[in-house]
């Protein structure tokens, strides 16, 4: 039965060969422009670890005085001071814990052909490789013993690596940073999470490459690099970054599982009315977010990309409002062909079955157009200077889904017209015919 | 001629009417937003920098000897600098409009609303502002062309190597936030430093290095400050055609005085390509919305006609009859026409309040500004003319329909 739907489908589509290139034509456009904005977003709302994320949380604590809040609205700050990440971090109370800065790092090559410049540093302690799930092509990350010894030691990116020692094993090697020397001890595969989640309002990219240099941060401290962010409140207060109440880390923890996080955030209320007792906080609130929660709490995805998808699917809807109305109208005029039908035996049911294969067919054909507009607007997007350009990039899951939305918006845009043309009485048009 | 006609014709077909209605309406919703939005992207791009910009290119230099006297250095590399043929002025600064780097100091008209403004951490109060500071080497308002409509420019005495200037230039729109009595020359603003900084002039128009809000702009100081900083930017100033010739001529030059420094390739560029690199982004926004606003009119056209040439098949007959019985040809293409203007204006008329619950959404979720009213008659007024050109065609079939169908059967 199925096939003689199709084939009555297709005779009718054939019959108004115009009318049915404009309907595909129309719902191709909306779905190209819908998928395109759909995958931009998707990218740049993805889960940037998914093996991990779940059991990565973001802490916060409030050391602003209550007559000087950091937000009005009671928001808690981003960053936290040296002292509470530290006091945090020794108190090592999750599975893992690491604080971490962002740093211009100034990078001088022993080869003399090669000149000073400068890379993305990050400022971190021993447990960020093992927390992130960081990949090493060489050598592995430092110790918390490193850390305290404030050890001359840097991890480098494979990126970095390739352009210092043509992407030889530089474990052991000697990089000059500022005018110190480091050794090198680790050499990472490619590695840059879309968005760089660990490093919102440390001063760095959202999106993008990733980082380059991997410093432990007490031992760049001691050679005098300075976080790209920083949040002060008095001006010397940059000159004594581990004392000041200057605001200037980003601190993660890992906990495996619901207990361990329902445990770490009491201990986290403990420590923070401890630090209300000492006199230090005057605010006892914490935060420990999720770090899907976190991203999402801090509307990471550019809101010109929201407006955008907003736009693409209002223009879809238009688009499925017309086909709505011009498979009415198509119905409509076969009226006398419908009756016939009815009239020789076919239930309702049929004629609605046949209609919506009719609709469906203009779906699919809609899809298979819309695809091809769809990878138009994302080579368009790819050719933009944006940090996020290059994510643009239909996968698996959105080639089906460009089917999925072609064919429910088809179906949706068929159901008015197959319901008009089922519930027609037969007799009246046999007759005026 | 009278409507009934084509009223009951139209009430025949109330699904397909309501559906062309309801087209008709979101288009022009969103079609009215989404122009408002590409106007206003457009003059963002088109905001006039007050800076004389197509005779003026950039080269940063950050050096990387932390020893280094940097004031010494700056005035050696633009001493060179100067010297290069085809240069006719040249100046270090520590931050440009577009250049993104902004240094910005909340700023009151008098001591006490400082004061008041401290305790409260927030310059939101009265009389105090958040602008940026352009910081330079003595020349900068010449070499950038920045065009002073009162006071005079700094005296060479006047010139610190730190943030505690004794006197500035301010914007217009600066000037008149801080003294609203048109008193600012010759006053006296204070800044975190709590001394009193004299105004000596007042520039026509100084945009930020960065643009947030609307409003907030045009909030623009000058100060005479020689910026000690390692990373530093020098403005040359040449004749248009030069530009390209003494970039290349004075990043030879400075790298010959002093190896030790970066010369990053791409801050070294025409003041031109500085602005188009900063509006990239919205230049991109403004080609995705145009392509959907074009889209989404020809999807609508295409709905009209398609609906409109299904009509004229079906009453084919009703109109050879209508012929018959003494309608004239325009008479009938009158019909259509006039049927169309009906469905589109009533498609108008929801769309102007979906427009207007639109705006409100957008402007709750995204800080757009209010849309002004005269985009909806406009809007209109273009839904309009669309829907007519598209049924003409249909009716214009319409009218060419012979009487003689009247006498056939079916």
């Amino acid at each position: 039965m199925f096939g003689y739907y199709l084939d009555m489908a297709l005779r009718s589509l054939k019959r108004n060969r115009v009318l049915t290139g404009l309907m595909v034509l129309a719902l191709a456009l909306g779905i190209g422009a819908s998928m395109t904005t759909l995958t931009v977003f998707a990218s740049l709302s993805a889960d940037p670890l998914p093996e991990k994320s779940s059991q990565l949380f973001y802490v916060q604590v409030d050391p602003y005085p209550k007559n000087e809040p950091f937000s009005r609205s009671g928001k808690l700050p981003w960053l936290m001071s040296y002292i509470d990440a530290m006091n945090l971090l020794h108190a090592g109370r999750a599975e893992r814990q690491a604080a971490m800065a962002l740093s211009k790092v100034k990078l001088t090559p022993e080869n003399a052909q090669q000149r000073p410049f400068f890379s993305d540093g990050v400022m971190t302690t021993a447990d960020f490789f093992g927390m992130f799930d960081v990949p090493f092509q060489y050598g592995s990350g430092w110790s918390a013993g490193d850390d305290e010894a404030r050890a001359k030691v840097v991890v480098i990116a494979g990126l970095l690596n390739d352009r210092l020692f043509g992407g030889a094993n530089s474990v052991g090697r000697i990089l000059r940073i500022g005018d110190q020397a480091f050794r090198i001890i680790g050499v990472l595969r490619p590695w840059a999470p879309q968005p760089h989640f660990y490093s919102l309002y440390l001063g760095g990219r959202d999106y993008g490459a990733g980082d380059a240099v991997f410093l432990p941060l007490q031992s760049a401290r001691a050679i005098g690099q300075m976080p790209i962010n920083l949040f002060s409140y008095a001006a010397g207060d940059k000159q004594k970054l581990e004392t000041a109440p200057s605001t200037w880390l980003g601190f993660w923890v890992q906990l495996p599982n619901t207990e361990a996080a329902s445990a770490y955030r009491s201990f986290l209320g403990d420590y923070v009315r401890q630090q209300v007792a000492l006199g230090r906080f005057q605010r006892s609130d914490a935060g420990l977010s999720s770090l899907m929660q976190w991203l999402r709490d801090q509307k990471v995805v550019p809101d010109n990309v929201r407006v955008q998808m907003g736009m693409a699917f209002s223009f879809l809807l238009i688009c499925i409002v017309n086909t709505v109305g011009l498979l009415l109208a198509k119905c409509l005029r076969r009226s006398a062909e419908i009756s016939v039908r009815r009239a020789l035996g076919a239930s309702r049911a049929a004629i609605f079955m046949q209609f919506m294969v009719e609709a469906s067919l203009v779906g699919m054909a809609g899809g298979l157009l819309g695809l091809v507009f769809a990878e138009l607007g994302l080579w368009c997007i790819r050719r933009q200077p944006a940090e996020y350009a290059s994510l643009a990039q239909l996968d698996v899951r959105m080639f089906v889904s460009t089917f999925a939305v072609a064919l429910v918006a088809s179906l949706i845009a068929g159901i008015l017209p197959a319901w008009r043309a089922c519930a027609m009485a037969p007799a009246p048009q046999l007759k005026s015919a | 001629m009278s409507m009934h006609p084509m009223l009951s014709s139209l009430r025949h077909h109330k699904l397909t009417v309501f559906l062309l209605i309801l087209q008709v309406a979101l288009t022009c919703a969103v079609v009215c937003n989404v122009v408002f939005l590409v106007v206003d992207r457009i003059q963002q791009i088109a905001l006039p920098s007050g800076l004389d910009e197509p005779m003026l290119s950039i080269i940063e230099s950050q050096s990387i000897d932390k020893k280094q006297n940097q004031l010494a250095r700056h005035d050696a590399d633009l001493a060179a600098l100067r010297a290069i043929p085809g240069v006719k002025m040249a100046v270090a600064a520590d931050s440009l409009p577009f250049g993104d780097q902004e240094s910005s100091y909340g700023t009151c008209a008098t001591l006490e609303q400082l004061e008041q403004a401290a305790k409260l951490r927030s310059m939101q109060t009265n009389g105090c502002v958040q602008p940026a500071a352009y910081a330079g080497t003595p020349g900068e308002l010449n070499t950038l062309g920045i065009h002073l409509v009162a006071g005079r420019d700094f005296r060479d005495d006047e010139y610190v190597d730190d943030d505690k200037v004794p006197a500035a230039i301010l914007s217009a729109e600066l000037a008149q936030k801080l003294f609203p009595a048109g008193n600012a020359l010759g006053n006296t603003i204070y800044t975190g430093e709590r001394k009193p900084i004299r105004v000596v002039g007042i520039v026509q128009t100084l945009v930020r290095p960065r643009l947030y809000a609307f409003g907030t702009n045009q909030l623009t100081m000058l100060f005479p400050s020689k910026s000690a900083d390692s990373y530093i930017f020098y403005v040359l100033r040449s004749a248009p055609a030069d530009r390209q010739r003494v970039l290349k001529a004075a990043a030879a030059k400075l790298m010959q005085l002093d190896p030790d420094r970066i010369l990053p390739p791409e801050q070294m560029q025409t003041f031109e390509d500085l602005r188009r690199a900063y509006f990239q982004r919205d230049r991109t926004m403004v080609g995705l919305l145009v392509a959907s606003c074009a889209g989404l009119l020809f999807v609508t056209a295409l709905g009209i006609s398609g609906l409109a040439n299904f009509w004229v098949q079906q009453r084919r007959r009703q109109i050879g009859v209508r012929r018959a019985i003494g309608a004239t040809r325009s008479e009938i293409l009158r019909h259509f026409l006039l049927e169309n203007f009906v469905i589109v204006s009533a498609g108008i008329l929801v769309g102007v309040v979906l427009a207007v619950v639109l705006n409100l959404l957008l402007m709750k979720q995204y800080e757009v500004p209010r849309l002004p009213w005269f985009y909806l008659p406009a809007g209109a007024l273009v839904l309009w003319s669309l829907g007519q050109l598209a049924v003409l065609a249909p009716a214009m079939r319409a009218s060419a329909v012979p009487p003689v169908v009247a006498t056939r059967s079916a």
